[in-house]
């Protein structure tokens, strides 16, 4: 179309002497990803909530395979919520230097997350790798094995999601720096990152814990 | 777009399509290819209607018919009505609240291409050795046995489809919440889309538990786990219970929309604003509210215990209020008012009785010793086809006559349109009002055949009939559509609108509003020509307009996840279906990260272009 | 439109002569014509409902009717601005309150009769059941008396009889429309429902959940007889001495073929059921294969090519018979009557 005009990097450009509160609600696209980040958790809320009733529903189900009582170990799951709660509270570091405009610590903020994460994520497979070798615990070896596997699995697969997002947007905006386009960016990852932390709360409390007491 | 009405070859416009990120032509996209299934389905439909015209009859055989009753299931209620109703959404709704676009016109884009591949693979289930055949509730364990993949299709088709959905659902609440003009408070949105605005979140909270539901599906049949696996501890209710938390938002999401439409239709030709607004307003909330915690009264035969069955009959039946509420407030509005019966008042009028006798043969269901009798028979049948054809199908009519010239700029012909609706009409009541008594006679619905000798025979018949006056309407719509586009351009407001989107020149110029519309109350556009000049106040002086690019990688993007969904309907026989995942996972995946590298600003239309354009 | 207008009302008329016409369906089929407890009340309290909800319909459509008739958009007054109103605070509060008034009138009964049809507390000592749905046929155990029979069921007349259902492939439903509402038929539990009939007869039952392809096949019976003579049936089945052996030749020819061809899937007598139906009183049935008429010929089709009969049942293909000898085994399933009792007894299916 001959009658537009091309809009610019310049105009995202973030003045440092007049910093705006909040870098990732100055655009009218930044407030739109902000509501919409939130509406979509809820959506992903419901998910989870899913697969939460359809556990519990099979939790007892095991068809003569392990149960959760001989499965379940605390120590390396509690490292896990340690790894991923630490992870949800740098990434809140970071976001409090992306207010500041504080490029450089933002990207550092947002890399140990990152690096949490990935910590996290090693457990995990440890974790599936220990109960597939030492107990022949599968997804195929139960109705239970299924929906453990299908619960804890999803979060994990939504951890792999967030770090493959964390990258793009890390390797990304390595060079350019912060401004108003790419702020948005980092604000809906950062609230991404809150939610999986949460979910994992439950999972600890409602899979690990009360499988443990039985 | 007045400056660029010269012809555009044929490859033109279909790029333009296919890059689109406009709200107008992604709604253009959803009429096109739900108006496409919605033919399909109604075609199967009377293909089944043929089968039982007579008794024994082998027109088509078992297996054939159970891909039919399938098919037309699930193609009317996923891939027909509710497209339809995203469509006349995406292209009103912004113009109703003097939006320029949606929240995430790219994600619109994603949302629409997602549909529309998730709909043709379901139904190229035809060309690759069989449709599903469990039934558009799929129940498990019937669906998990199926033979064939048939069923991997409404999977993998249904997830695509529903990804597309949940977007679209984000989409219209963060508009909705974040892109209303000047002066559009809440509670002056017109009814349309205060109805889009709840129905999105019905979506928002009703298909995720769908998504986990065919991942289940998925996982049992693809990947041998347990969900459903009797034998190994698994549990078959779990899938009538996680469908049917989505199947019954569903009715809603599908009827909500046709309330909406009906407020803003029977307004316009009463020439009288809606009568109770505030109520209507809080009644769409409660029914919505209330629609997820039916969910059981689907299941009061599956032996869930005398509790529960109690309690979800309770909530069933709280529904009739305020479902009640909204009929006597639309016979009020009409009261006092000067009626003038056009096609979309026809169909507003049909739908009261037709509407007001599938609400009462709820109620009848929610009742759960009667529905002991009712289950999964005829009177189902009748009953769910007397809400979404006399409330959603009506709906969707109405609207299409009303909004037609808005849309395509032509005015469908009355003359066709009140033919189109009597042979509707009556054969859609001569079809079904007989199936409540079949249903009661013994017939269970889902029947390839009824047996001989057992006085089910007249009204099958009778039933059939009807079903072919319906398709005859269909094709006088389809007559209509096309002579219209031979006719000249539509006039501006033909209807004597109320709201925004009447107040823009036709065709709706790309930007939608040039200045920012001024809203002074309820029916703003009325307000205009009672109190003022007829026309929208700017809220602000002329000024650049931000448009967003369009992009062809929403459909990339759907074509990479197509791609490897056919990976994982045939990743059982062999390495092929393996490699297919990995090549369209890559593909998308490979899209996205382009998506996310590729900074994209947008562009203005500067002020000095639109000075030369209609206001 | 007017001329549409008065077709539509043919139409109509047309289609209320013929619910006229058809009645109340078949009798022993229909619902609307109870002849069992949980068909009686479940008839009463729909008709309880349908009359409130038809009043309700009268008053939207005289209020319908009077806006048609009177705020039609008359010639001349097209300019004309009807008074905008905003809404009526009294009206509307009536329309809230009186569905609130009548939903609990309906709610009233129906949770009682929820309560009372789910009530089982006298399953001990009442006729115990066993019902198993199979694609696509069912089976029946009675418990206590060591009895089993498949596709017809017999029941006394003027008792609870408890269902113990389970299925052993997919999720079925049961149904006699005329004794009482339908329950399903899972295959993860068992659930349990009472039936009682209260008069003898012939009465019709049908799978009403989607099982496959021969879903719409899957019809049984349910035989009411009076109490003496389900004793007398009960005494008579467990007599049967699934060996014995025929009096003609060409039936005693059948019986080696059918222990050959047939007995790795079917039962006789009370032995277990395998994958087959248990054919102890084959020969009484009212139908073959749940739908066919029980002649000779029906059967002999029905051993050589099932599929063309119920397609996707598991028979097909699972023997190999001409059908000289499907026409023996035929012979000898049809004398296969070990009771005096029989559909007879009960009146027979009525045609």
């Amino acid at each position: 179309m001959s009658h537009q005009e091309a809009i610019g990097r310049n105009a995202h450009k973030i003045d440092p002497n007049n910093i705006p509160a909040e870098p990732a609600r100055a655009t009218a696209e930044g407030k739109h990803k902000h509501l919409g980040i939130w509406i979509f958790l809820g959506s992903e809320t419901v998910l989870f909530a899913s697969l939460f009733g359809t556990y519990i529903a099979l939790k007892n189900s095991t068809a003569g395979g392990p149960t959760t009582q001989e499965l379940y170990g605390l120590e390396l799951v509690f490292l896990m919520t340690l790894l991923l709660l630490t992870s949800s509270l740098t990434s809140v570091y970071a976001i409090y230097h992306m207010k500041n405009n504080n490029f450089k610590k933002m990207q550092l903020w947002m890399g140990i997350t990152g690096l949490l994460g990935l910590a996290f994520l090693g457990c995990e497979i440890y974790e599936f790798a220990h109960y597939i070798t030492d107990y022949g615990f599968t997804f195929r070896s139960s109705a239970f094995g299924s929906a453990f596997y299908a619960l804890v699995g999803f979060h994990g697969g939504h951890v792999i999601f967030g770090l493959s997002w964390l990258i793009v947007l890390m390797a990304r905006n390595a060079k350019r720096g912060l401004d108003t386009y790419n702020a948005p960016k980092y604000n809906t990852f950062a609230l991404y990152w809150h939610f999986i932390d949460v979910v994992w709360v439950f999972i600890f409390t409602v899979v690990y814990l009360m499988g443990m007491v039985g | 777009m007045s400056t660029t009405t010269q012809k555009r070859s044929l490859g033109t416009v279909i790029w333009d399509y296919m890059t689109t990120v406009d709200h107008k032509k992604v709604g253009v996209l959803y009429l096109l290819f739900g108006g496409i299934f919605f033919l399909m389905a109604g075609l199967q439909a009377l293909i089944i209607r043929t089968q039982l015209m007579t008794p024994e009859n082998d027109f088509v055989s078992a297996g054939l018919y159970n891909e039919l009753i399938t098919m037309h299931g699930t193609n009317m209620l996923f891939l027909a009505a509710m497209p339809l109703f995203f469509g006349l959404m995406n292209y009103v709704m912004p113009l109703q609240i003097g939006a320029r676009d949606l929240a995430f016109p790219f994600l619109n884009g994603l949302g629409v291409w997602l549909f529309i591949f998730g709909g043709l693979l379901m139904n190229s289930s035809w060309f690759f050795g069989g449709a599903p055949d469990a039934g558009w509730t799929n129940y498990a364990p019937l669906s998990v046995q199926s033979p064939g993949h048939g069923i991997n299709f409404y999977v993998l088709g249904l997830q695509l489809a529903g990804a597309g959905t949940i977007m679209t659902g984000i989409n219209f609440i963060a508009t909705i919440v974040l892109m209303r003009g000047p002066g559009m408070t809440y509670m002056r949105m017109p009814l349309f889309t205060w109805t889009t605005l709840v129905t999105s979140i019905l979506i928002l909270f009703a298909f995720p538990a769908f998504t986990i539901a065919l991942f289940l599906m998925q996982f049992d049949r693809m990947f041998d786990s347990a969900f459903f696996d009797i034998a190994l501890g698994g549990n078959s209710v779990i899938w009538q219970h996680l469908f049917w938390i989505m199947g019954h938002p569903e009715v809603y999401i599908l009827v909500l929309p046709a309330f909406g439409i009906f407020s803003e239709v029977i307004p316009t030709f009463s020439k009288k604003r809606l009568f109770g607004y505030t109520a209507m307003v809080f009644a769409t909330f409660l029914i919505a509210f209330l629609g997820f915690m039916v969910w059981a009264h689907h299941m009061f035969t599956v032996g869930l215990g005398p509790v529960a069955n109690a309690l979800f009959a309770i909530g069933t039946m709280a529904i009739a209020v305020p479902t009640g509420i909204k009929i006597f407030n639309w016979l009020l509005t009409m009261w006092g008012g000067s009626i003038k019966i056009t096609t979309p008042m026809l169909y507003a009028l049909g739908f009261i009785p037709s509407f007001t006798i599938g609400g009462m043969t709820g109620v009848m269901l929610g009742s759960t010793v009667a529905d002991y009798q009712f289950h999964d028979t005829y009177f189902v049948v009748a009953h769910f086809h007397y809400v979404i054809i006399g409330g959603s199908v009506f709906g969707i009519l109405a609207a299409v006559h009303y909004w037609w010239p808005l849309m395509f700029n032509r005015m469908l012909s009355e003359k066709l349109g009140k033919l189109e609706f009597w042979l509707f009409f009556s054969g859609f009541h001569l079809t079904f009002f007989i199936q409540h008594f079949l249903g009661l006679m013994g017939m269970p619905r889902r029947y390839w055949v009824f047996l001989e000798n057992q006085e089910l025979d007249l009204g099958n018949l009778i039933s059939t009939l009807g079903s072919y006056l319906m398709g005859l309407a269909v094709i006088v719509l389809l007559i209509n559509v096309v002579t219209s586009y031979f006719k000249g351009p539509a006039p501006r407001d033909p209807w004597d609108g109320r709201s925004l989107e009447w107040s823009v020149p036709n065709p709706t110029p790309y930007y939608n509003f040039k200045y920012t519309p001024l809203t002074r109350g309820l029916d703003p556009l009325w307000i205009e020509k009672m109190e003022g000049d007829g026309k929208i106040k700017p809220a602000e002086p002329l000024h650049d307009i931000h448009m967003p690019h369009g992009s062809i990688l929403p459909f990339l993007i759907s074509l990479g996840f197509t791609i490897a969904s056919f990976g994982f309907i045939y990743q059982l026989d062999g390495p092929h279906g393996r490699i297919l995942i990995y090549i369209g996972m890559a593909f998308a995946i490979g899209c996205m990260i382009v998506r996310s590298l590729k900074d994209d600003y947008g562009y203005n239309i500067p002020k000095e272009e639109l000075e030369k354009e209609d206001d | 439109m007017k001329r549409w207008m008065g077709k539509f009302k043919a139409l109509m008329l047309f289609t209320f002569l013929a619910i006229l016409l058809a009645g109340c369906g078949k009798e022993n089929l229909t619902s609307l014509n109870p002849k069992g407890y949980g068909a009686d009340i479940t008839l009463d309290l729909i008709l309880y409902i349908t009359f409130i909800m038809i009043g309700v319909f009268v008053v939207v459509m005289v209020i319908y009717t009077i806006v048609l008739i009177r705020y039609r958009e008359k010639k001349g007054q097209e300019n004309e601005i009807p008074v905008q109103v905003e809404g009526n605070t009294k009206l509307e509060i009536v329309w809230t309150v009186i569905p609130i008034i009548l939903v609990i009138i309906i709610l009233v009964p129906t949770i009682y009769f929820t309560f009372d049809l789910a009530d089982t507390s006298e399953a001990s000592s009442s006729i115990n059941i066993d019902v198993t749905g199979n694609q696509y046929w069912w089976h029946f155990e009675y418990q206590d008396e060591e009895v089993a029979t498949s596709q017809d069921l017999y029941i006394p007349t003027g008792e609870k009889v408890y269902l113990n259902m389970i299925s052993s492939d997919v999720i079925h439903s049961f149904w006699v429309p005329s004794i009482s509402g339908k329950m399903d038929v899972n295959p993860e539990n068992v659930n349990t429902m009472f039936i009682e009939a209260y008069e003898e007869g012939v009465y019709w039952g049908k799978c009403a959940e989607l099982c496959g392809p021969s879903h719409s096949l899957m019809d049984f019976k349910v035989i009411a007889v009076s109490p003496e003579e389900y004793e007398q049936w009960i005494t008579d089945m467990q007599n049967v001495d699934p060996e014995e052996v025929p009096d003609d030749a060409v039936a005693q020819e059948g019986q080696d073929l059918f222990q050959n061809n047939c007995m790795g899937c079917h039962a006789l007598g009370s032995a277990p059921s395998g994958v087959g139906p248990n054919l102890t009183n084959f020969g009484d049935r009212t139908h073959f294969v749940g739908y066919l008429e029980p002649t000779k010929e029906n059967l002999v089709k029905w051993i050589t090519d099932p599929e063309s009969i119920k397609p996707g049942n598991l028979m097909t293909g699972t023997y190999d018979v001409t059908e000289e000898e499907a026409d023996k085994i035929a012979e000898y399933l049809m004398q296969l009557q070990p009771s005096e009792i029989t559909p007879e007894s009960a009146g027979g299916l009525i045609d």
